[in-house]
């Protein structure tokens, strides 16, 4: 509640740093008769300094909506309708170059995989200058020297040897901390965080998410953490989107969704959530497979698995309801009319 | 600091004796004596390659009955100094060798690098081109370029460029498409690096090692090729003393028992292409253990 009255206010003094409007990315086939809706009817809004965090399974198209952002879809995807507005400007037709320039300097990103995130033929230096040198047009030796002042922000000891270090000669943890240091050597405005921590270990998981908090104190950057960890939501994130099937089905304010989820959906992904303080309840998994995305059935994607659909579900497809200020949900159940009618039992 | 600079520096020099310790000595040895003697031709050469004196015509080895150590190979039918020919012959084919192993590799690395990164119509067009390039037999594609063409060193240079740049392209292609798909090359064009510099900063050198390992192997496949057009005439003219051209002109005196003009030239050739084929299989064990099925 706190959050969306920060939003709102901020939001009358100047446009937020990204707005997606009703934002749609399509995998074409190449004969052209199976179309993968990866990212379907998105909206989302992101002030500088909030992190969002998106959540969902294996191929719920989170992913794509990160490529959709920075515009690096494989060959078969397109953009097919929406707007990417970032600080109030266009992205979807801005041509290649521009947006080339965009990419690293205003958005940048950090993959899932620090291990082969690193060219193993280069040193650190090199690396972590490459984006300094390819948009600011830095010489080699300011590049490197900047590089070493960005090892230093990711906490790395010594950055003055690390910098002429190869990447086989770091750990994991260091390896995607000098990844991030490469995401925000052009301080960008937004930074798009893959799963970053999926292949690291607790311990250094836990230094790492701490690590890019403090950045995006420091930075004041607007932070999109795609994860399928909502233990990670809860410490980094304090507004919350969930995706399935390419829908954002549910997003609001963390500590409003954790409460009162409107989507069951969502519902049924907190509770799948080990919790310490409960070991006496049994932990529930969602039952069934995620939907054919080439083949979805009419209705709501999540309705074959949906302990509570009812019929208008199977048939109709559920628009955007607004449940509670700040939280959204395509859900029938949340419908105005069924909660009037007393459906919701 | 100093310290840690030291010990790799102690460190290098030991993988260093390391990493040359099972370097195949015996064609190391050979090549490094074929090359020694083209750069100082001109000093070792007892004589002169193109002329001889047409009195001392056919003498044998000096170790046969006839022979003498003033020409301790023999002479050919002109009266020319075997020994010294296989010398400025070494000259021929290691420059046109070299030549047309580095032309044939840039070519076919930058090809295969465009192809396999770009993809789309440009490897389609690529690809197909290398596709009909390999139909084609590649000594009767150098026979047929040579006659438009015509001989000299640096046609024979171009000719092999042009007859063997697909087999770079096609490996260095099937590369780029496994490379493209690592994740650092995501990391640079999520970093907004232009298509250019991925391709040189971040393909290219991690395709170089294959493309050295397979102009190893190259060297003896062009030497030979070389040889062969030399020997049908299409290659180096006649009175430069390529080993091809000696072959040539000593097949004739073969049936009357002027065995050492094709033999001497004959062992050379061999020794060079065993050589080389040797050491490319060598570096390619050693610097790509991948690629041992090539």
């Amino acid at each position: 509640m706190l959050n969306s009255t920060r939003n709102s206010a901020s939001s009358d003094v100047m446009p937020p740093l990204l707005e997606l409007r009703n934002l749609s990315t399509h995998y074409v086939s190449a004969s052209g008769s199976r179309v993968v809706r990866a990212v379907d009817d998105v909206s989302l809004t992101l002030h500088a300094g909030d992190t969002v965090g998106i959540v969902g399974e294996s191929g719920s198209g989170k992913s794509s909506l990160a490529l959709t952002l920075l515009r690096v879809l494989p060959p078969a995807g397109r953009i097919v309708s929406g707007q990417m507005l970032l600080d109030g400007d266009d992205l979807v037709p801005k041509p290649e170059n521009e947006m080339r320039r965009i990419r690293g300097k205003k958005i940048g990103m950090i993959l899932q995989d620090p291990m082969a995130s690193l060219n193993p033929l280069f040193t650190i230096g090199d690396q972590v200058g490459e984006p300094l040198r390819e948009h600011e047009g830095a010489s080699r030796s300011s590049a490197w020297k900047r590089a070493i002042g960005l090892l230093k922000s990711v906490r790395i000891p010594s950055p003055e040897t690390r910098v002429t270090q190869y990447p086989h000669e770091m750990s994991g943890g260091m390896r995607q901390r000098i990844v991030g240091a490469i995401g925000i050597s052009c301080e960008p405005r937004l930074l798009i965080a893959d799963e970053p921590t999926t292949s690291l270990d607790l311990t250094i998981q836990l230094q790492y998410l701490n690590l890019l908090r403090d950045l995006q104190k420091e930075h004041n950057l607007g932070l999109i953490f795609i994860t399928h960890n909502l233990g990670i939501v809860a410490k980094m994130c304090n507004f919350l989107a969930v995706m399935y099937a390419g829908k954002m089905v549910e997003s609001g304010p963390v500590s409003q969704v954790f409460n009162n989820p409107a989507h069951p959906y969502t519902e049924a992904l907190l509770s799948s959530i080990p919790r310490m303080t409960e070991n006496r309840r049994r932990l529930t998994a969602i039952e069934g497979q995620p939907p054919d995305m080439s083949n979805l059935p009419p209705g709501c994607a999540f309705a074959a698995r949906c302990p509570r659909a009812f019929d208008r579900c199977r048939t109709e497809e559920p628009p955007v309801f607004t449940p509670a200020p700040g939280q959204t949900a395509r859900c029938w159940l949340v419908a105005p009319e069924s909660r009037a009618t007393g459906a919701v039992s | 600091m100093s310290v840690t600079a030291r010990d790799t520096a102690v460190a290098n020099a030991g993988s260093v004796r390391e990493w040359l310790r099972d370097v195949p000595a015996i064609p190391f040895l050979i090549l490094g004596c074929i090359a020694f003697a083209a750069i100082f031709a001109d000093f070792l050469a007892p004589y002169d390659p193109q002329f001889g004196s047409l009195t001392d015509r056919f003498k044998p080895p000096f170790w046969q009955h006839g022979g003498s150590l003033a020409h301790i190979f023999g002479t050919d039918h002109l009266g020319r100094d075997v020994y010294s020919r296989l010398i400025f012959g070494a000259r021929v084919s290691m420059v046109v060798g070299f030549t047309a192993v580095i032309v044939s590799g840039v070519i076919g690395t930058v090809l295969g690098i465009v192809s396999g990164y770009l993809g789309g119509w440009v490897d389609q067009v690529i690809m197909r081109l290398t596709d009909t390039w390999l139909a084609l037999p590649a000594l009767t594609f150098a026979i047929f370029l040579a006659a438009i063409v015509g001989p000299s060193e640096m046609n024979i240079v171009i000719i092999l460029a042009a007859v063997y740049w697909t087999r770079y392209a096609r490996i260095v292609r099937g590369e780029v498409l496994s490379l493209k798909e690592r994740e650092f090359v995501r990391l640079a064009v999520v970093a907004g690096c232009s298509k250019i510099s991925i391709m040189r900063r971040h393909i290219l050198p991690n395709v170089v090692n294959s493309s050295i390992v397979l102009a190893t192997l190259m060297l003896g496949v062009v030497i030979v090729t070389e040889a062969s057009l030399s020997f049908l005439g299409v290659g180096v003219p006649p009175p430069k003393p390529a080993w091809g051209v000696m072959l040539s002109d000593g097949k004739q005196g073969l049936m009357v028992g002027y065995w050492w003009l094709t033999v001497m030239p004959g062992v050379c050739i061999m020794l060079m292409v065993l050589s080389a084929n040797l050491l490319g299989d060598w570096l390619r064990v050693k610097l790509d253990p991948q690629l041992r099925q090539l």
